[in-house]
């Protein structure tokens, strides 16, 4: 258990170290000289000159992709161009909101969507699958922002009973403060998420009861209650979890938009400041840190697969 | 052509329609895939022919700015007096355009890509692990910091768009081909010396056909929700074209006052993509139950 454990983080190694290389020449082979850009429309050849040898452009790009890869294997995500922060320590002051928010979100759409899949998968064709199925299909048919400003009218323009936006922090303002301001970003942001989860928790949980230790279940009484949670649900688990990690990808681009509709101060309003400022090693750094993010959480699903189903054993 | 026909013939293939109908005609008896397919038409009839009977997208009329939806402008008008039902159906033009291209080309290169990974096994495993990586990056990040770089333009904004969605199809041609690729008539073409690229040609690339269907028109989709995503965050395609999400984008400051301008674009995007999306879940249900089982589950 534990040398498959080791191994298994060993082997997320080579694949950031591809991500690195993959991000590094995808900026990098993008036409169009970064310096140029950061510099802005009225800089002179001096200026654009000035920001190259500041950024190592002028450096062969095997010498510049080096110098990337080990100035990355120190931890150092790079340095932004104007604030002269390190990116690290951007992320650090900016990782609060967007942890938060990303949290909330996968909690609420967990506790929503199994149980609707599951329900939808035991009375399968009946209207309580049909709702569900046409939510699933309907939540990957509208951008996360149409849905958030949808709510903001409703709820928080025409009913008043939320604010608008803002991001109020737990720690100082108190729990109740900070959750009426994450209801509308959280449920805004897990339509797409309950969306994917309920679907794929319906079709699990369908496989699953047509199982033959499910019919014996059933001819020794056992309730359909019981059935659900012992039997289905827990035999169901391990493709719903990984569709969870699956879907920390949308998670990551719908937090972007979250956060700039509803004026988060967190890491996707980071990159958005960035990508506005031409902050070159910024946007390049949070890129790579949210690749990381993704590769992590979905090794930690990989491991937890043992918890979820005692069959699987390493 | 049915004329030259000897009447043995014809009543053969009489016969053979009555046992299996026509890959449209399975299509088509999906109700969903119906209503789903006639919206869809309905959409792309409005973005072709719209635009020849609304006033200029940018035509601006400073004496009416920020009107409500009323006869004279059906979806309002915007800051500059602008009206939104123009630039609405002409934006629809520029979605199609984008998600069309997206899914072409991604499942083109997918297409090659996949073939070469799954036939060739020493390219598998390295051409396999570029594509996890891409995965891992986020789409939309990577798709902002291209286009920031590269500048905006509807060529940029479409290839920041591809490059995130070619390892999906990577990863399905590739299974699909290390399954074909066992078959006894691959073999056997192998036996007989067919050349490589023939065997993918020929016997390979049929295989991928129908599932590919299904995944373009995901993508298709999935790419009109990017580009609206791009464009509300003002990284997509230049402000002066009114692309759905450009429209929303522009709407923003004033949704307090003008919630229109961001409801109707949205809508019709949100409709557009639905339909996309209930054409492509009907076809997978049609044209490959195996695939269809897969994806499910």
């Amino acid at each position: 258990m534990l040398t498959y454990v080791l191994k298994r983080v060993l082997s997320t190694v080579p694949v950031m170290a591809i991500v690195a290389v993959l991000v590094f020449m995808l900026l990098r082979l993008a036409p169009g000289d970064p310096a140029a850009v950061i510099a802005g429309d009225y800089a002179t050849a001096e200026d654009v000159e000035r920001i190259r040898t500041q950024l190592g452009l002028n450096d062969p790009i095997p010498v510049q992709l080096w110098h990337w890869l080990m100035q990355l294997a120190s931890g150092d995500l790079g340095t932004a161009i104007f604030s002269k922060k390190s990116v690290v320590e951007l992320i650090g002051q900016r990782i609060e909101p967007t942890l938060l928010l990303s949290l909330c979100t996968i909690v609420f759409a967990v506790a929503v969507a199994v149980p609707l899949g599951t329900i939808a998968a035991w009375k399968s064709g009946s209207i309580v699958d049909r709702v569900v199925m046409l939510f699933s299909v309907g939540g990957f048919s509208v951008p996360v922002f149409v849905l958030a400003y949808c709510l903001i009218y409703v709820l928080a323009m025409w009913l008043k009973i939320l604010p608008v936006q803002g991001y109020k922090s737990p720690f100082d303002h108190g729990l109740l403060t900070f959750l009426r301001h994450m209801v509308l970003p959280v449920m805004a942001l897990s339509v797409i998420f309950i969306a994917l989860i309920a679907r794929m928790t319906r079709a699990s949980v369908m496989e699953v009861l047509e199982e033959d230790y499910v019919r014996t279940a059933r001819a020794k009484g056992q309730s359909e209650w019981k059935i659900l949670i012992h039997h289905a649900l827990r035999n169901a688990a391990v493709p719903i979890v990984t569709v969870i990690g699956v879907g920390i990808a949308l998670l990551i681009g719908g937090v972007v938009v979250t956060e700039s509709v509803f004026n988060i101060p967190g890491l996707g309003r980071l990159v958005l400041d960035a990508v506005l400022a031409r902050d070159y090693p910024v946007i390049q750094g949070l890129i790579l840190f949210f690749s990381f993010i993704y590769i992590l959480i979905n090794l930690l699903i990989d491991l937890s697969y043992t918890l979820f189903d005692p069959r699987i054993r390493y | 052509m049915a004329a030259a026909e000897t009447p043995e013939l014809s009543a053969e293939a009489d016969l053979s329609e009555k046992t299996q109908p026509s890959t449209l005609r399975l299509v088509l008896r999906n109700k969903a895939v119906f209503w789903g397919g006639l919206l869809l038409l309905a959409m792309v009839a409005i973005a072709i022919i719209g635009p020849f009977f609304t006033v200029a997208p940018t035509e601006q009329n400073v004496m009416s700015r920020l009107k409500a939806p009323s006869s004279a402008f059906w979806f309002g008008t915007d800051f500059l007096g602008r009206d939104v039902f123009s630039r609405v159906v002409h934006g629809g033009r520029i979605s199609l355009v984008v998600g069309i291209s997206v899914a072409l080309i991604a499942t083109a290169i997918g297409m090659v890509t996949g073939m070469i990974a799954g036939y060739i096994r020493w390219l598998d495993a390295p051409v396999m692990r570029v594509m996890d990586g891409l995965m891992a990056i986020p789409a939309i990040l990577l798709a902002i910091a291209m286009i920031a770089i590269s500048g905006a333009t509807l060529t940029t904004v479409i290839v920041a768009i591809t490059i995130p969605e070619v390892p999906r199809v990577v990863r399905l041609v590739r299974s699909v081909v290390l399954t074909v690729r066992e078959e006894p008539y691959v073999e056997a073409a192998i036996a007989a010396g067919t050349r490589l690229p023939f065997i993918l040609i020929r016997h390979i690339l049929p295989n991928t056909i129908a599932p590919m269907i299904v995944q373009a028109t995901y993508i298709c989709g999935a790419a009109m929700l990017t580009e609206s995503i791009l464009g509300f965050l003002g990284a997509g395609i230049p402000p002066e074209i009114p692309s759905w999400g450009n429209i929303m984008s522009e709407g923003r400051t004033y949704f307090q006052l003008t919630p229109w301008i961001i409801f109707y674009p949205g809508v019709a995007l949100a409709l557009t993509v639905l339909a996309v999306n209930i054409v492509g879940d009907g076809l997978r249900d049609t044209l490959d139950p195996r695939i269809a089982r897969k994806m499910r589950a």
